[in-house]
């Protein structure tokens, strides 16, 4: 996956970490399913950043 | 408030030890502020925020507090620590030896290798109580409560003599009757891991701790978010306006009077000084020469304003509003956990977030301890000594009393180390206005320098005894102190200091 995908994922899933609790505090959501959509998040991010945050872009000039 | 040095300039601050650093080192802005943001939502903000609330804080109090006292923190870093390490460009310890002599530096590194150790110690506690909930369907661990010391029963001496040189308060500690095995089979377990990483995984921590750091200040910003939420269910306020917000804030969550049993009360004036002195230790006492002497100018201490109103104002406001909603719905429960606050706040995700906010803090600061003691025993590897330290800081993680006391503690380790950031303020810019010579033992080839180690000492004696004696609290003695030391400084340098020139020619 290109170096540029995973930024993207990443940065996703860090929207994807603050949202269900912004929803829930807005009452969108129940806390059981803000609980759910973080871990989700939380799972995206950790297989997300580690593959390009503190790695060298070897396609950079 | 951690003193996680795990992030991006974690490998730097190693090098360039003996010497000043080079312009081709030297780091840009922003490197300080992702360095500062990730180092200050620590896993220590979890038990400071509630802590506050304990301590009866007003809404005012401490929203406006929190605002100044982080200015004054941001400006101390800009102004008086960047300005001397863009100067020198040195370490700390480097600093330090040039004016002190080795021996006096040695005991410096005790003192500060006691005080990380104490402080891991703390860290440990906050991750054993998210272990404590991760393993509550296999086995139950007895949480510790508000006022506990230890997790085993003590001689009633020992409680009224910490309560007589102040440690605790000795008629709200609770007594503990039977011992709590499983709470220190947890503290000694996640002790022992966080050793054995600091001492053969230390980059990889670093790896896991920049990796962690945007996602867990948002997690920090959810406890908030999800808190308050809950916090207008259970009141039935209806909020439309600012206004309202407000209303909510001051009526229910942060109501101020009195504190909790055992806690000092906290007004606007000990949360200024608490937010501006908590890093004590890092700005006015110049632990951060080393990290600043890699920046391009002095102005980067600015940069600091990143940790302090991430991690030191919302980090804190959103773990003290879940507390504040845990005494709400059980005015009974007082207990400061983590780990069960951050599970019912935000699940599996905020478990996560205490136990890594825990780790990547707590084996920096194991791995710092390590090498200040290492420093005292040179011959020995620094992975035994990493390895006993954190099993040191593992023992202070079983006594409850530092994690709760933590506020105390926080003011008490920026008082300890405050007069040696006074002597080197006074030796970079005041020496040669008072016809003394800086780098004094530098240039005589002393071991140790009585005007400093003078100036230390007597202004730790007197700032406990005017803490002991009631005159003066200790979350404010430390500035007093400041000036106490600076001046001790100059007149025992007058008094002791021989021509260093002419003794250096000598």
């Amino acid at each position: 996956m290109s170096r540029r995908l995973l930024q993207i994922v990443s940065w996703l899933a860090l929207v994807a970490t603050i949202l269900p609790s912004a929803l829930f505090l807005a009452g969108r959501i129940t806390l059981d399913q803000s609980k759910a959509w973080l871990l989700v998040a939380t799972i995206v991010w950790f297989a997300a950043t580690p593959f390009w945050m503190g790695r060298k872009d070897e396609n950079a000039a | 408030m951690a003193d996680d040095r795990s992030h991006e300039g974690a490998e730097a601050i190693d090098e360039y030890e003996r010497e000043p650093v080079p312009e081709r080192a030297w780091l840009g802005f922003k490197n300080f502020v992702g360095m500062y943001a990730g180092e200050h939502t620590a896993g220590t903000e979890l038990m400071l925020g509630p802590l506050f609330v304990a301590s009866g804080v007003g809404a005012f109090d401490l929203i406006v507090g929190l605002l100044l006292g982080n200015l004054l923190a941001v400006l101390s870093w800009t102004f008086v620590t960047a300005p001397i390490a863009t100067r020198a460009r040195l370490t700390l310890y480097c600093q330090l030896e040039k004016i002190c002599g080795r021996k006096l530096v040695t005991l410096y590194n005790l003192a500060n290798g006691v005080m990380f150790c104490f402080l891991a110690g703390a860290m440990i506690t906050v991750s054993a109580t998210a272990v404590g909930v991760m393993v509550q369907n296999w086995v139950h661990i007895p949480m510790p409560e508000l006022n506990d010391v230890a997790p085993f029963p003590l001689p009633e001496g020992v409680y009224q003599a910490l309560g007589k040189i102040g440690l605790i308060d000795a008629a709200t500690t609770r007594r503990v009757e039977s011992t709590n095995v499983s709470w220190i089979v947890a503290t000694l377990a996640v002790g022992f891991a966080t050793a054995i990483v600091a001492a053969y995984g230390y980059r990889f921590v670093s790896w896991v701790a920049n990796i962690a750091a945007p996602w867990m200040t948002l997690v920090f910003i959810a406890f908030g978010l999800v808190a308050l939420r809950q916090f207008i269910d259970a009141t039935g306020v209806e909020i439309r306006s600012a206004g309202d917000l407000w209303h909510l804030a001051t009526t229910y969550i942060w109501k101020g009077g009195d504190p909790l049993p055992g806690q000092v009360k906290f007004t606007f004036w000990h949360v200024v000084f608490f937010a501006w002195f908590c890093n004590m230790a890092m700005h006015i006492g110049m632990s951060d020469l080393t990290i600043f002497r890699y920046a391009r100018h002095s102005w980067y201490g600015l940069a600091t304003a990143s940790g302090m109103y991430l991690g030191h104002f919302l980090a804190w406001i959103a773990a003290s509003l879940l507390y504040a909603l845990q005494l709400h719905n059980n005015p009974a429960n007082t207990n400061v956990l983590p780990g069960p606050l951050a599970y019912g706040a935000c699940g599996i995700a905020g478990l996560v977030c205490v136990i890594i906010a825990g780790w990547t803090t707590a084996n920096p600061t194991i791995y710092r301890a390590g090498l200040a003691f290492q420093a005292i025993m040179p011959r020995v590897s620094r992975a035994k000594v990493t390895i006993a330290t954190g099993m040191l800081a593992a023992v202070a993680g079983m006594f409850p009393a530092i994690a709760m006391k933590l506020l105390g503690f926080v003011a008490v380790y920026g008082m300890l180390l405050m007069p040696m950031g006074a002597v080197i303020f006074v030796d970079f810019y005041l020496m040669r206005k008072f016809g003394l010579e800086p780098n004094y033992a530098e240039r005589t080839g002393i071991g140790f320098n009585w005007a400093a180690g003078l100036a230390w000492f007597l202004t730790l004696g007197l700032c406990w005894w005017l803490v002991n004696q009631g005159y003066i609290g200790i979350f404010f003695v430390s500035l007093p102190g400041w000036f106490f030391a600076a001046a001790l400084y100059i007149i025992f340098s007058k008094l002791f200091h021989r021509d260093a020139r002419a003794l250096a020619a000598a």
